[in-house]
């Protein structure tokens, strides 16, 4: 087989090799372990999980040990992993309603069946460098409490009871899936929390903060924050039952809108919607305010023309892998097109130079 | 080194499937982009996702690939492409492009003529030629459906008013039989004139932005102009500094610290084919 080389197949073979040596750094110092990415760095690789779209903590944790930290680079992994893995089936929808909760909190009632639990939370920590994490050492174990068997009721529902939220229409119908057809717009709300919860959490977060300064303002309070473990169910025809496949962790936001209704819509409180795999408050709450934003047009709201309720503005900007594709391609070679450019450039000089001169010898 | 782990040219065998089928209706409707579902590469997009998609639905075994970025086979990512299939699919290459049944091209058409028998692949960045004008693609979607080109032939009306000239080098937007207005992806206005009347199928993959078109062969495909400022497919005004060539289209290559230059064939098979019957 006849097979064509020339400079650049040995120039990318040594670049590879480099980058290999510096994923490793220095060999004096102990090499980084997947099981301690796994287990110590547990929300890049939830980060990872989520806008990767897969969830496998110890992939997610390969893939960052081979992106040597860089995560985009490591959900690009999983994504092109992803892609090559047959579809078996569907799992039942995930009950959250059942969720083992870590952290449930809520910031429109004080109390509420099932309390607040703060969980490991970062939010009333001193942000102060612990220099003693310098060292290796023991930490203290935890306080431990008994945790509830029954389940954990969603806040928002007993807002529901009085009428004074937006019924969601419950419906069986199978949601459509960006990943395996194209996305044609105008995309319904399933379709856009698809494309929200696999979204690029800063993206998410610039826009949810731009409604919150004003650019498509929602009023947004978070009726409810959980973050916990729930189980995956699959329906196995041959057996006429379902069976549990697995846990894992998401984070669910729902927050409460303010709205005084509109001409179609009596007041009432509204709702966003944010669910993420793994732990990720931050983009939990992004989602459900840029979700609740993306819905001016079915409750009859205003347009502002604001990025945030601009449907497809957002779904088209804000999956990461192709956003930093399409960025990052201008760096390869453009020699073609640049010299077309030369050209026309040269050639415009030309033309205005002479224009130029004309009009000197006129005047 | 074959990567047995994964099917024929990588992709599975469904996805294969539905690309050919928007490959297909691409070629019944010449010109019109065919929304398909893009399949995440292990290469990034903007790498040419959209053309490497295609290529996987068109190889067989017994095909021989020719890949090219910029005209030249040695550039790093047509060397990367290549042997991304040498991997996936164990399908012979060349450089030689009378050789080739499938060549896949960033940005240029080879000099050589093509051949009933050949395919060529082009990678695509942005498909929308109206995309520049109208960001929105429910709004480019419509203008295309009711055939509505006007703000195109404005903003070249624009470019005269303006420059005395189309102020469009690359990427210069064509119409085909006469219906739709196409991107031809960034090859220089210099080749646009061989997208007309080819005896090889041209096939678009934009992999990002998800859709494909497609030139049937010996379709006609003609540049946008006004009769009184025709289309001129213009290049650098020199002779190849290598193979002496006055026809074929010329990088720009800076030679010395003073800025001195020279001009050498984007084709590099073309160049050397021709130096080779020199020597």
């Amino acid at each position: 087989m006849y097979v064509a080389t020339k400079g650049g197949e040995r120039a990318i073979a040594n670049a590879h090799a480099w980058l290999a040596e510096e994923r490793r750094g220095d060999t004096d110092i102990a090499e980084l372990s997947v099981a301690q990415i796994r287990s110590q760095l547990r929300l890049a690789v939830d980060r990872v999980m989520a806008e990767g779209s897969l969830y496998d903590p110890d992939l997610a944790a390969l893939a960052i040990k081979q992106a040597r930290g860089d995560l985009i680079e490591a959900i690009f992994l999983i994504r092109a992993y992803r892609t090559t893995l047959p579809r078996f089936g569907s799992t039942r929808p995930i009950d959250t309603g059942a969720m083992t909760c870590d952290r449930r909190i809520s910031a429109t009632f004080k109390d509420a069946p099932g309390g607040q639990v703060l969980g490991p939370t970062f939010d009333y920590t001193h942000r102060l460098l612990d220099f003693a994490l310098l060292a290796e050492g023991e930490i203290p174990e935890a306080p431990r409490a008994e945790p509830r068997t029954e389940p954990t009721p969603h806040i928002v529902e007993f807002l529901n009871r009085e009428g004074l939220i937006q019924q969601e229409a419950p419906t069986d119908d199978t949601p459509p899936d960006l990943t395996r057809q194209p996305l044609e717009l105008p995309a319904e709300r399933p379709l856009r929390l698809q494309s929200l919860a696999r979204a690029d959490e800063g993206f998410l977060l610039g826009l949810a903060y731009s409604t919150q300064r004003g650019y498509g303002r929602t009023h947004a309070f978070v009726g409810e924050l959980r973050i916990g473990t729930v189980e995956v169910e699959m329906d196995i025809p041959e057996l006429g039952f379902a069976i549990e496949l697995g846990e894992m962790i998401v984070t669910e936001c729902e927050t409460v809108n303010q709205f005084t209704g509109s001409k179609t819509e009596p007041p009432q409180f509204t709702r966003g919607y944010g669910l993420v795999l793994g732990q990720s408050e931050r983009k939990a709450i992004s989602m459900s305010l840029v979700d609740r934003a993306l819905r001016w047009k079915e409750l009859g709201e205003d347009d502002a023309g604001v990025p945030a309720q601009d449907a497809e503005f957002v779904l088209y900007h804000g999956d990461n892998i192709q956003a930093t594709g399409f960025l990052e391609h201008i760096k390869l070679p453009h020699y073609v097109d640049f010299q077309s450019e030369l050209e026309l450039i040269r050639k415009l000089r030309r033309e205005a130079e002479q224009a130029a001169t004309r009009q000197e010898a006129a005047e | 080194m074959t990567e047995t782990a994964y099917n024929f040219a990588y992709l599975d065998e469904q996805t294969k499937r539905m690309i050919r089928r928007a490959l297909l209706k691409g070629l019944a409707i010449p010109g019109y982009q065919v929304p398909f579902a893009s399949r995440e590469m292990p290469m990034p997009y903007g790498w040419g996702t959209g053309g490497v998609q295609v290529t996987a639905a068109c190889l067989t075994p017994e095909d021989r690939l020719k890949v090219i970025d910029q005209g030249a086979d040695d550039t790093t990512n047509a060397v990367s492409i290549r042997s991304f299939f040498q991997r996936t699919a164990e399908v012979e290459t060349t450089e030689a492009t009378a050789d080739a049944t499938v060549i896949q091209t960033r940005h240029r058409i080879p000099e050589h003529p093509l051949t009933e028998d050949q395919i060529l692949v082009y990678q695509v960045p942005i498909p929308e030629p109206l995309r520049f004008l109208e960001p929105s693609e429910v709004e480019t979607r419509k203008m295309h459906a009711l055939e509505d080109y006007g703000l195109m032939h404005v903003k070249l009306y624009e470019d005269i008013a303006r420059h005395g000239t189309i102020a469009t080098s690359y990427a210069y937007p064509v119409k085909v039989e006469d219906r739709y207005v196409m991107d031809p992806s960034p090859i220089p206005k210099f080749d646009n004139p061989k997208l007309s009347d080819s005896p090889a199928i041209q096939l678009f993959g934009a992999g990002r932005e998800q859709r494909i078109y497609a030139i049937p062969p010996y379709t006609q495909v003609v540049s946008l102009d006004f009769e009184d400022h025709p289309f001129d497919p213009s290049k650098a005004d020199h002779p190849c500094a290598l193979c002496g060539a006055t026809t074929s289209y010329l990088d720009e290559v800076i030679v010395d610290d003073e800025g001195g230059r020279m001009f050498v064939c984007s084709d590099t098979d073309f160049c050397a084919t021709r130096r080779g019957e020199a020597a």
